[in-house]
């Protein structure tokens, strides 16, 4: 562990919360210019500020509006949404390792969207049954774990790994008797793709929403985090609590996997990296962790469309190749 | 200043049969320390005195009112409580783990202001760790780390301290230190009531011993009625040896 790591300023004063907060929406808001400035048509700085003030030629503007700050907030609200979900996950089972994808959501949402696309129904109707797997999946998971005696961190982390095998059984077994014809798109889907999303907003208001939620209730999950009986013991009414993260985690979760398909990684390197420079306060991780996953997102999409131009790569396969090497180099690097 | 009472109490240890009815008066003032053999019960009792654990039966009464019918805010404000083992899954200073006592003295919008850092700072002063702050505290030492619990506790700042194992890893200068601490918060008006290990620790230092029985048997009382060689003998299943120094019996086991 570094040395910066080791000593951390003892408390984070709200100043220096209100300056990091505000570095990362400065520099959302560059990755949102980015994203739509970037694509197989390059547009200019002039001709965006052009394009904003309601001038600019009407390619632009059609591109702009209609086709570029749709996906770009879409991928902006799906990445905030799950590294929101991904940190909530890890202070309820204490694991800073835990994801919503590990407890086995995405896999439940992925079963209910291909069922979908393998009946052929329409894409509201694949977005309601993702988002109804996802929260099968939920509840499957929650009531399996709560078995007989009592929930534990390890166990609910078990039975979403078994659970989550058992989903990519489904899926696996789903493909396999898929027409050829309908295979691109459910792998696309299952590998995550933003340009799913017909509309920023849903997604867009439950992560602001969350946000409102989880605030006030921060101090109480920096207090968890410390353990339940810990927890307990300084006036935390424990189970409500874990409760009520869970539900909410699983419904981010599930609007994020409903918004854009399964995007990995997300939600667990995004808390994780954040907590190594920001420290684990809740109060300034969860805001943050809207803001960089967003961000993180965006940057993501706009690279899968820019890089093999015209065509288009799945947005999760780029969290993915870059999220695989940056969470085993903080792994290794954390001993 | 609370008292701690209990009425009728039989803790719940799993696969025990019911044991003595506890009907103890814990009083501002008083330093009780818990004297018994591993797995006589001392931490469940503790957790049952805290409202963490239900009782088998009977009841805890926090001055007048029974504990059960207690928020668990309200509880926090008054008893607080140094477990003996402690989880940190994620990174925390000793400030930010000092601070966290101030939890139930705080509404949810409210954050911690200069004169909640002041408590938590003149905690870890007395505690002797104040110097670590902003160090990590996966990064401590086990001792380092007990001591930062107890400035915690410090901070919560409650009515009645509950101590489990409060020298667990401690050097011996800094074991008198606590125990001097805790007696000078037992004077100010404090109620504490520990576990302890060393009978030496609560020979010296605690005016009421519990001496808790694997069998789930219990007595209590004053402390130097209670710290009779034979009974000590019987508790531990220990020969003894007792002596005499600096005013206070020393006990030392016989070898064989």
């Amino acid at each position: 562990m570094s040395s910066s790591a080791t000593i951390r300023q003892a408390y984070t004063g709200s100043g220096s919360v209100i300056r990091s907060l505000l570095v990362l929406c400065i520099v959302a808001l560059l990755a949102v210019l980015l994203a739509l400035a970037l694509g197989s048509v390059t547009i200019s700085p002039a001709d965006l500020l052009a394009v904003i003030q309601g001038e600019g030629n009407a390619l632009h503007r059609t591109l702009l509006w209609e086709l570029r700050l749709p996906r770009t907030l879409a991928a902006f609200a799906t990445g905030g949404l799950l590294a929101v979900a991904g940190a909530l996950m890890q202070v309820l089972l204490r694991n800073p390792l835990a994801d919503p994808y590990v407890l086995g959501l995405s896999g439940g949402a992925a079963v209910g969207a291909l069922l979908a696309m393998l009946t052929g129904m329409g894409t509201l109707l694949i977005s309601g049954s993702a988002f109804a797997g996802a929260m099968l999946a939920t509840v499957l998971v929650f009531g399996l774990a709560h078995g007989t005696g009592s929930w534990t961190p390890s166990r609910l982390l078990l039975t979403g790994v078994v659970v989550a095998a058992g989903w990519g059984a489904v899926i696996t077994l789903m493909l396999a008797i898929t027409p050829s014809y309908k295979l691109p798109g459910m792998l696309y889907w299952l590998m995550g793709d933003v340009s799913y999303a017909r509309t920023p907003w849903p997604p867009l208001i439950v992560l602001a929403l969350s946000i409102v939620v989880v605030l006030p209730l921060a101090r109480n999950l920096n207090v968890l985090a410390r353990g339940p009986m810990q927890a307990a013991a300084l006036g935390v009414s424990v189970r409500p609590l874990e409760w009520t993260i869970y539900i909410l985690a699983s419904l981010l979760t599930a609007t994020a996997v409903t918004t854009a398909g399964s995007i990995g990684f997300v939600g667990l390197i995004v808390p994780h990296m954040l907590r190594l420079v920001l420290g684990n306060d809740q109060r300034i991780i969860l805001p943050a962790c809207a803001l960089a996953g967003g961000t993180l997102l965006v940057l993501a999409d706009t690279l899968a469309r820019t890089v093999i131009a015209p065509e288009q790569l799945p947005v999760g396969v780029i969290t993915a190749l870059l999220g695989v090497p940056t969470f085993l180099y903080l792994l290794h690097r954390s001993r | 200043m609370s008292t701690l009472r209990t009425r009728d109490l039989v803790i719940n240890v799993p696969g025990r049969p019911d044991g003595y009815a506890l009907d103890m008066d814990i009083e501002p003032g008083q330093t009780w320390g818990v004297l018994g053999p591993n797995g006589a019960g001392k931490t469940t009792l503790l957790h049952t005195l805290a409202g963490l654990l239900p009782a088998r039966s009977g009841r805890v009464l926090l001055n007048e009112s029974s504990l059960a019918g207690l928020k668990r805010r309200e509880i926090a404000r008054h008893i607080g409580l140094v477990f003996q083992e402690r989880q940190d899954s994620f990174p925390a200073t000793v400030m930010e783990t000092a601070l966290i006592g101030r939890h139930p003295w705080l509404s949810p919008w409210e954050s911690e202001q200069g004169d909640d850092q002041a408590r938590a700072q003149q905690a870890l002063a007395l505690l002797d760790v104040d110097h670590l702050s902003c160090r990590l505290l996966n990064t401590l030492s086990g001792g380092e780390r007990q001591r930062v619990a107890i400035a915690t506790l410090m901070t919560q700042n409650p009515n009645v301290w509950l101590l489990d194992e409060p020298t667990n890893h401690l050097d011996l200068h800094h074991q008198v230190r606590v125990m001097h601490l805790l007696r000078n918060q037992a004077r100010d008006g404090k109620t504490i009531f520990m576990c302890l290990h060393d009978l030496n620790l609560a020979a010296r230092w605690c005016s009421h011993v519990l001496l808790l029985y694997t069998n789930g048997d219990a007595c209590w009382g004053p402390a130097d009625a209670m710290l009779e060689s034979s009974a000590l003998e019987q508790l531990y299943n220990q020969k003894l040896m007792t002596v005499e120094a600096d005013g206070a019996p020393i006990f030392v086991p016989v070898s064989s």
